[in-house]
C-alpha cells in the first residue's frame, strides 16, 4: 500500500510515468510482475511517444505468450532431462563446503540425490542461525547465544572415566578448563548426573564419583554410554556452533540441527533461522516453507557445481514433490510408486510382482498415462496426443 | 526477545483463505475441480494458524525469482 502512494506522488511529478502505468495497466493480470517493473524501466528511458510505447507492450505481450509452455508439452520429462543431463557431469565424490572453514557439508551429487529421495534426515544437518538487533553486532554476545546452543554432554568436558572395580563407582575426571570455558559448574554436573537416578553421585576435587545401585557387568557398560552421553546445556542434536562474521553482523552456523528447538532460543532472530533439513522445515513451517527450501537446497547444489540449469525445472520437482501437502520422494515410495496405472508402475520396478499383485486384485488400468500407452502401441496423450474428443448429445426434443 | 510467527519467517510466504465466491471464480477460469489443486493438509501448520478447515482453499502469494511474483493455490484436505 505503502509503495502504491509513494507511486502515486512520483507520477504527479511525471506525466511520462502517467503515461507508461496507464499503458501498463491494463496488462497487469496477463504479464508477470518481473516483466512489467522491466518494461516500465526500459520505456521511462526510451524517447517514444504514446502510439510506439503501445505498439511494444502489445509485442512483449504476444512474445510473452509464444513463449508460454504449450497444452500438451512434456514438461515433466523436459525438467527430467534438464535436471538429469547435468546431474552426470557432477562428481560423485563428496565436496566439502569452503564457505565455512571446519564444517563439513554434503554437496553435489549425494546432496541432489538426498533432496529428491525426501531422506528424513540429511547426512550432514546443519543450521544457520541469524541473531537479532542486540546480539548481532558484538561477537560477545553471538558467543554467548551460541553457548546456549551447543549441546553440552558429560563427554565433551570430562577427561576422562574409569570404573573402579574395587569401589564399583565410575570416577569421572572434569577438565576444569573446558568446563569453565564453555561456563559449567562442577556442582551443575554432579546435580544432572543425580538427576539420572542411578546412584549415590560425591564430588572429590575435580573428580565426580557416581556409585550405581548395580554391579551387574551388562548395566554397568550401558551406564557408561548413558553417562557420557548426558546433556549439560544447549539443544539435543547441535553437536558444535561456529560464529562467523558475514558483512557486519555475526551468524552461528551450527553441526546438527533442529528447529523448533532453536526457535525458543532467546537472541535470535526467529523468522530467519534456516536448516537444510527439509522435512523439519515441513514439520514446523508447513509444506510451502518446504517447497522453497527444496527450490534453494536443490538450486544451490546445481549452481556450486557450475551447472547452468533453468530455476523453472527445479520448481517444477519442488512442485511435483509437495503437491500431496506431504513431501513425497521422486522414487519407489513417492511419486513413481504412486501411480494409479499398474503398466506405469510395472514399467518402474519390480515389474512381476506388480502384474501379478493387479491380477489378483483385478485391477483396471484405463490407459490414461504416457508409459502405458506405449506399452500397449497407442498415441500417447502428449502433444497433439492430448486432444481429445467428446460429443454432446442433443437434448431429448432439442 | 522477538516473538516468533509462522507467518512471518522468511521461508512462509503469504496465505490468504479464499471465500466462498472467490473459489466459485476460481474453478470457473480453469475450468477444475478443487480437488485438482495442490493440496496442503489441515495438520500443516500453517492450517493451524489460519484455522483453515478442509474443503478451503488458500491464496498463496510467493515471491518467485523468475516471475518476481506468483499466484498459487491450495486445497486444504484432511489428515
Amino acid at each position: 500500500m505503502a509503495d502504491k502512494k509513494a507511486k502515486t506522488k512520483a507520477e504527479k511529478e511525471d506525466p511520462k510515468l502517467t503515461l507508461i502505468n496507464n499503458l501498463l495497466s491494463g496488462y497487469v493480470d496477463k504479464l508477470p510482475e518481473s516483466l512489467i517493473t522491466e518494461l516500465r524501466e526500459k520505456l521511462y528511458k526510451l524517447e517514444l511517444n504514446e502510439e510506439q510505447m503501445r505498439k511494444i507492450v502489445e509485442e512483449v505481450n504476444k512474445a510473452y505468450i509464444r513463449a508460454l509452455v504449450e497444452p500438451g508439452e512434456a514438461a515433466g520429462t523436459v525438467a527430467a532431462q534438464s535436471v538429469g543431463e547435468p546431474g552426470t557431469q557432477m562428481t560423485l565424490r563428496t565436496f566439502h563446503y569452503a564457505g565455512v572453514r571446519e564444517l563439513n557439508v554434503t554437496l553435489g551429487l549425494p546432496r541432489l540425490i538426498e533432496i529428491v529421495d525426501a531422506r528424513r534426515t540429511p547426512s550432514t544437518p546443519t543450521m544457520t542461525i541469524r541473531l537479532d538487533d542486540e546480539h548481532k553486532y558484538s561477537l560477545e554476545k553471538a558467543k554467548e547465544v551460541a553457548s546456549r546452543i551447543e549441546r553440552i554432554a558429560i563427554e565433551n568436558i570430562a577427561k576422562s572415566i574409569e570404573y573402579d572395580m574395587v569401589n564399583s563407582s565410575f570416577i569421572i575426571e572434569i577438565d576444569e578448563e573446558i568446563a569453565q570455558d564453555k561456563g559449567i559448574e562442577l556442582e551443575y554436573v554432579a546435580r544432572a548426573l543425580e538427576r539420572l537416578k542411578v546412584g549415590n553421585v560425591e564430588i572429590e576435587g575435580n573428580n565426580i564419583i557416581i556409585t550405581p545401585t548395580t554391579t551387574s557387568p551388562d548395566k554397568i557398560k550401558r551406564l557408561r554410554e548413558r553417562i557420557l552421553d548426558l546433556r549439560l546445556k544447549g539443544i539435543k542434536g547441535i553437536k558444535r556452533v561456529l560464529v562467523q562474521k558475514e558483512g557486519d553482523e555475526y551468524v552461528l552456523h551450527t553441526d546438527g540441527s533442529n528447529l523448533s528447538a532453536v526457535l525458543q532460543v532467546k537472541g535470535i532472530d526467529p523468522h530467519k533461522v534456516y536448516t537444510n533439513n527439509i522435512s523439519e522445515i515441513a514439520e514446523v513451517l508447513g509444506i510451502e516453507a518446504a517447497r522453497s527450501a527444496i527450490i534453494k537446497e536443490a538450486f544451490q547444489v546445481l549452481d556450486q557445481q557450475g551447472l547452468d540449469v533453468d530455476m523453472r525445472h527445479v520448481i517444477l520437482i519442488a512442485d511435483l514433490m509437495t503437491c500431496t501437502g506431504k513431501i513425497r520422494q521422486i522414487g519407489r515410495h513417492g511419486v513413481s510408486g504412486e501411480k494409479s496405472s499398474v503398466l506405469a508402475r510395472a514399467a518402474f520396478e519390480v515389474t512381476v510382482k506388480h502384474l501379478l499383485d493387479a491380477a489378483s486384485h483385478g485391477e483396471e488400468d484405463a490407459l490414461e498415462g504416457v508409459t502405458e500407452n506405449v506399452i500397449v502401441g497407442q498415441s500417447i496423450p502428449l502433444g497433439t496426443g492430448v486432444v481429445e474428443l467428446f460429443m454432446r448429445f442433443p437434448k431429448e426434443g432439442a | 526477545m522477538v516473538k516468533f510467527d509462522i507467518l512471518k519467517h522468511e521461508l512462509v510466504p503469504k496465505f490468504t483463505i479464499l471465500s466462498k465466491e472467490e473459489v466459485e471464480a476460481l474453478r470457473q477460469t480453469y475450468g477444475i475441480r478443487k480437488e485438482h489443486l495442490p493440496w496442503i493438509r489441515k495438520s500443516d501448520p500453517i492450517c493451524k494458524v489460519l484455522g483453515a478447515k478442509p474443503g478451503d482453499v488458500l491464496k498463496i502469494e510467493r515471491n518467485s525469482e523468475v516471475a518476481g511474483k506468483s499466484i498459487a493455490y491450495r486445497y486444504v484436505v484432511p489428515g
